[in-house]
């Protein structure tokens, strides 16, 4: 990870009348990255990459992508991002062979040039798994085909930053699973990926960074690893729970069936003490923190969720881990 | 990107059906003159020069776009013009175009150039098919001499050059409501609601040009001079009425051009 800065927003905001979107966030994603952007629904994570793509202007604050401005120098920047922007879109009479080319003739040439076409258009065919597509209208695609022939749009001239909302929207656990290893070999081999999603599972595999929304702010920024250190706690899954929750003197803060938590800190010394008793150890584990147990402790409900005077906007603090 | 948008035009099968619906009208009026032989009354009112094909298919492309001008044409134009931008906004293509990335001044004049293009395709067809059906139907001028308004006689050279004017007049008057679509267009995401909108323009014109009233404001309205084209089949042309009428649509063209670049590069596209 060089750590060269790709995209950096400072207090960026978006205002709809008087609805705020997006309520100066300072993003930070660097160069190498897995980044993956998450947040209930309505937290602003689509305004937010729309802002980052020029499609929306900020209310105020700045954000620079690939060491651009956006929006002003959007146009330098957006040669060399791929992007599915709230879920794919195409010419339903159209075939994906079709679209693709068109989707390529309509801007700048750039590097990548115009003889090489049909060229890319067959290799991202093949990498999103739609070779065999022929020549049926896009119309006639699944909601998964078309997600394909959105991912594939987004690579066909190899961008050097991949901002994908909701990639995996729509598509089978296979489907799941191609994308995911098509994104970590973009990303060995220098790719970028920032990816917006609310699926956590898709993050916590894929992602080395993350950013969390919630009503519009960023509430989280961090490397996965730091979020998913350990809590200071031991788990143990014991044949005698009762023995065992004896033996451990009141330091057992949980228990599930034959599953036990503890908050005593050292592994060692929690078996130390079962053995002694008699009891058999079948599992010993420092417990680390979930992803989802982070995301939830700092996001509320997202806003297709509308309860009576706990909405989104309560004061952060109600929603502090406790 | 002008070459893509009017491929984008060419490869839509309702852009070919609505040229063919554009031309069936006519045809349908060659049929029913040539079985019946009743032709309007002059100056009973009804399509210019209707009275003059019978017997005579030569003049029934000038004729044909008489019939489609008043109404079939310009909801076409409006139709065409109206999804431009909202189409692809409504489709979810307009972000993708943007991000690829088009410029958004750039994409507007590929929008526009690609709607001249149906303008011209759609009026050339008409006068074309009517050329082939009025000959075929109505006689070809040997039966009787064809001759201008004015009563003089017109040689088929002439006629010719006078037709194509005609076609480039007509053309040129569609623009104005091409214009008031694709600035509505850029407003909404929805390609119905601006197409509508570019008729109301264009009905509210009708009447007013029509109301006695509205004398200070009709010689700016865009339909003020769509029928002077009329004037060029006289002899000799009249071409005051057809000057005006240029002039007056390149003003609507321009304003609304301007008001469309306007809103469309200030705003959020959220679709």
């Amino acid at each position: 990870m060089s750590g060269v800065p790709v995209i950096r927003s400072h207090a960026l905001t978006k205002r709809f009348g008087r609805v705020v979107a997006v309520d100066g966030i300072d993003l930070d994603v660097r160069e190498g990255d897995r980044y993956g952007f998450l947040g209930p629904n309505g937290s602003g994570k689509t305004t937010t990459v729309r802002m980052l793509l020029g499609l929306v202007f900020a209310t105020s604050g700045t954000a620079e992508v690939l060491g651009h401005r956006v929006p002003g120098r959007v146009a330098a920047a957006l040669p060399d991002i791929g992007a599915v922007v709230e879920g794919p879109a195409a010419y339903a009479h159209l075939s994906a062979r079709t679209n693709l080319a068109l989707i390529d003739a309509s801007g700048p040439p750039g590097r990548a040039g115009r003889r090489t076409r049909r060229r890319r258009i067959d290799a991202v065919l093949e990498t999103v798994g739609l070779a065999d597509v022929g020549r049926r209208p896009v119309r006639a695609y699944s909601l998964g085909m078309r997600q394909r022939l959105g991912l594939a749009a987004a690579l066909l001239r190899a961008p050097r930053l991949l901002v994908l909302d909701e990639p995996t929207n729509g598509l089978d656990p296979r489907g799941i699973h191609d994308v995911r290893e098509l994104l970590a070999r973009l990303n060995a081999a220098g790719t970028t990926v920032f990816m917006s999603s609310h699926l956590l599972a898709e993050v916590d595999r894929l992602c080395t960074r993350v950013g969390v929304m919630d009503a519009g702010r960023l509430v989280l920024q961090d490397d996965l690893g730091a979020l998913r250190g350990p809590t200071g706690r031991v788990l143990v899954r014991v044949d005698d729970p009762v023995t065992a929750v004896r033996a451990l003197d009141g330091h057992v803060v949980d228990r599930d069936g034959s599953r036990l938590v503890t908050e005593r800190s050292s592994v060692a010394d929690v078996v130390a003490a079962l053995v002694r008793v008699g009891v058999r150890v079948d599992e010993a584990t420092r417990e680390h923190r979930t992803l989802e147990q982070t995301v939830l402790a700092v996001t509320g409900h997202g806003s297709d969720r509308v309860d009576r005077a706990t909405g989104p906007n309560r004061p952060l603090a109600e929603r502090s881990p406790s | 990107m002008i070459v893509v948008e009017i491929r984008k035009v060419l490869q839509r099968p309702r852009t070919w059906v609505t040229v063919l619906l554009l031309c069936l009208l006519p045809t349908l009026v060659a049929v029913l003159l040539a079985v019946t032989d009743i032709g309007p009354r002059p100056g009973e009112g009804g399509p210019a020069l209707l009275s003059a094909v019978l017997g005579n298919g030569e003049l029934f492309p000038a004729a044909a776009l008489a019939i489609v001008l008043p109404v079939f044409l310009p909801v076409a134009v409006a139709v065409v013009a109206g999804d431009a931008v909202a189409g692809e906004a409504s489709a979810g293509t307009l972000r993708y175009l943007l991000v690829r990335p088009v410029g958004r001044t750039r994409l507007l004049l590929a929008k526009l150039v690609a709607v001249c293009v149906f303008v011209l395709l759609a009026v050339t067809a008409v006068a074309a098919s009517a050329y082939v059906v009025g000959t075929a139907l109505l006689g070809d001028g040997s039966t009787r001499p064809t001759t201008t308004i004015s009563g003089t006689p017109l040689s088929t050279g002439e006629l010719a050059w006078r037709t194509v004017l005609v076609v480039g007049y007509v053309a040129w008057s569609m623009l104005g409501v091409a214009a008031v679509s694709l600035f509505l267009s850029t407003l909404t995401d929805s390609a119905l609601a601006a197409a509508m909108g570019g008729l109301a323009v264009l009905v509210s014109s009708t009447v007013l040009v029509a109301l006695d009233a509205a004398e200070a404001v009709r010689d700016y309205l865009p339909t003020r001079y769509w029928l002077a084209w009329v004037d060029l089949f006289r002899d000799p042309m009249l071409l005051h009425d057809v000057q005006r009428g240029l002039l007056v649509q390149g003003g609507w063209v321009v304003v609304m051009l301007v008001a469309a670049w306007a809103s469309f590069t200030t705003r959020d596209v959220t679709s």
